[in-house]
């Protein structure tokens, strides 16, 4: 492997894999913590308005990976709209969502924990807490460790969102895909003239920026 | 039109604010001493109803003909014009989300006679939300609402200071916002700035115990645990949250105003210290 492709694969594919087993990590020890049937991470498309599912522990860890639902619907979109946290007793008095849940994702949780991913000023998705034990009342400092949890997991779904943005911009059509294969080009043999010619545009670019 | 202009434009039509105090003035703003010696809590809102009372539900609307909302005396909401310009129109969309009328049954459990208006700022379709709130913050104070309940935050702090700007001109107007912390690492508004009520949640359940706290930026904490909040549909739906734990201040506040129609934001402050569960003496 050249020293670029071992930096690409550091730096993007290597880091978008960590970063999802990151964010895989993190909703297997809320979900162990709360003692919850699952738990689940959503991100926010803001392109489409749609959370997809990002990362799945327990129920419906299998099927659920990719799915999507309308941003500003169910209990995950009302926690993204007003950023704030919201624990659901008994969700099946919310019909709608019951319907609307079991239709989309064949498992129909009987209660929530849900909690805004914040980075900085975004809001990137939801990390939410399913079928904590029923004889269990919530209490507040189980809010505030979600509230912990979240923010964890915001930094890792930050993290995977870059590097996606970072190897898009880097393969195939990206804009940063030319010089992506022009470093890798470099590497192949002596190419003196070629490493002169990249250092001249260095230094040209250089100059035009203190113009 | 921003909304700092609109403030700039109102205050023309307003009365001049002092910025000094000629001595033949004095005897013109005598005020009324409205806090006796003992603030309890039969003084400060005993046989109180609401009545009279104009609270603002700033949310994502309120569903009509709740059981547990009853009436809803105006509902508007801020919505784009053709020319992507905010307007603040008669809405009858009700509430496509539960988080209004959630807050909404909250305060008219309370202040069973309070006038209740919505301002659809949330839910289905929004984008660009920190704009839509404070034009529908703007639009509550220049209505003059006694108190609007703000279960909601902006992580946006290119909004902060038009923010601060609107909280700081409800002050001064005796518009009380009541708002939700946040219970999370993160930095959020308007429930952070002094000119408003800022509301945390404690974990017990009657719906009059509160508690004041002396370690700020959270002022007061509410109910906010397993509470059956009204819900789309007519229903219910048992919930934890500061969400509940704001609208539990704001209509207490409802019923103390109702009461004390004359007191400003920081007496009214001073009234929820005095009568809170944790004051020591408070009865």
């Amino acid at each position: 492997m050249s020293d670029l492709e071992a930096a690409v694969a550091a730096g993007v594919v290597g880091a978008d894999e960590a970063h999802r087993a990151l964010l895989q990590a993190t909703v297997e020890v809320a979900r162990a913590i709360f003692g919850a049937k699952a738990a689940s991470v959503f991100l926010l498309d803001e392109e489409a308005n749609e959370l997809v599912f990002e990362a799945v522990a327990g129920e419906g860890e299998d099927e659920l990976i990719g799915m999507r639902f309308p941003a500003d619907t169910g209990i995950a979109g009302w926690v993204l709209t007003t950023r704030q946290p919201l624990v659901v007793d008994d969700l099946s008095a919310d019909t709608r969502w019951s319907r609307s849940a079991a239709e989309s994702t064949g498992y129909v949780p009987k209660s929530m924990m849900a909690v805004p991913l914040l980075v900085e000023e975004r809001a990137l998705g939801v990390l939410s807490v399913l079928d904590r034990p029923p004889e269990t009342r919530v209490r507040l400092s189980e809010v505030d460790l979600l509230g912990l949890f979240a923010n964890q997991a915001a930094i890792a779904l930050d993290l995977l969102q870059r590097a996606r943005r970072a190897r898009e911009a880097l393969a195939g059509e990206g804009r940063l895909a030319p010089l992506a294969r022009v470093a890798g080009r470099l590497e192949e043999g002596e190419r003196d003239a070629a490493f002169e010619l990249l250092q001249a545009l260095d230094r040209l670019l250089a100059d035009s920026s203190r113009d | 039109m921003s909304a700092a202009l609109e403030l700039h434009e109102h205050d023309e039509e307003e009365v001049r604010p002092a910025w000094s105090l000629p001595a033949e003035a004095v005897d013109q703003i005598r005020v009324p001493v409205t806090l006796p010696d003992q603030v309890t809590r039969e003084w400060a809102w005993g046989g109180s109803t609401g009545a009279g009372v104009r609270v603002c539900i700033l949310d994502s609307g309120i569903e009509l003909d709740h059981p547990l909302v009853g009436r809803v005396d105006r509902s508007v909401a801020v919505l784009r014009d053709d020319g992507g310009e905010l307007q603040v129109l008669d809405d009858d969309e009700g509430d496509l989300c539960g988080h209004g009328t959630a807050c909404a049954g909250v305060v008219r459990a309370l202040a069973p006679d309070v006038e209740l208006t919505s301002v659809r700022v949330l839910g289905a379709g929004y984008t660009g939300g920190g704009e839509i709130m404070l034009r529908g913050l703007a639009w509550a104070i220049e209505e003059g609402f006694q108190v609007v309940n703000m279960s909601l935050s902006t992580t946006r702090t290119k909004y902060v200071e038009r923010l601060h700007e609107l909280a700081d001109r409800a002050y001064f107007r005796r518009v009380l916002l009541v708002a939700s912390a946040h219970n999370m690492p993160v930095e959020s508004f308007p429930w952070r700035f002094a000119s408003v009520i800022s509301v945390g949640s404690h974990e017990e359940d009657e719906s009059l115990t509160f508690y004041y706290n002396p370690t700020p930026p959270v002022e007061f904490f509410g109910r906010g645990l397993d509470l059956d909040v009204a819900w789309l549909g007519g229903g219910t739906l048992r919930c934890t949250g500061n969400s509940f734990a704001t609208p539990h201040i704001a209509g207490i506040c409802a019923l103390i105003l109702g009461k004390h129609s004359d007191l400003t934001p920081f007496q009214l402050k001073s009234v929820l210290y005095q009568t809170a569960s944790n004051a020591e003496g408070a009865t």
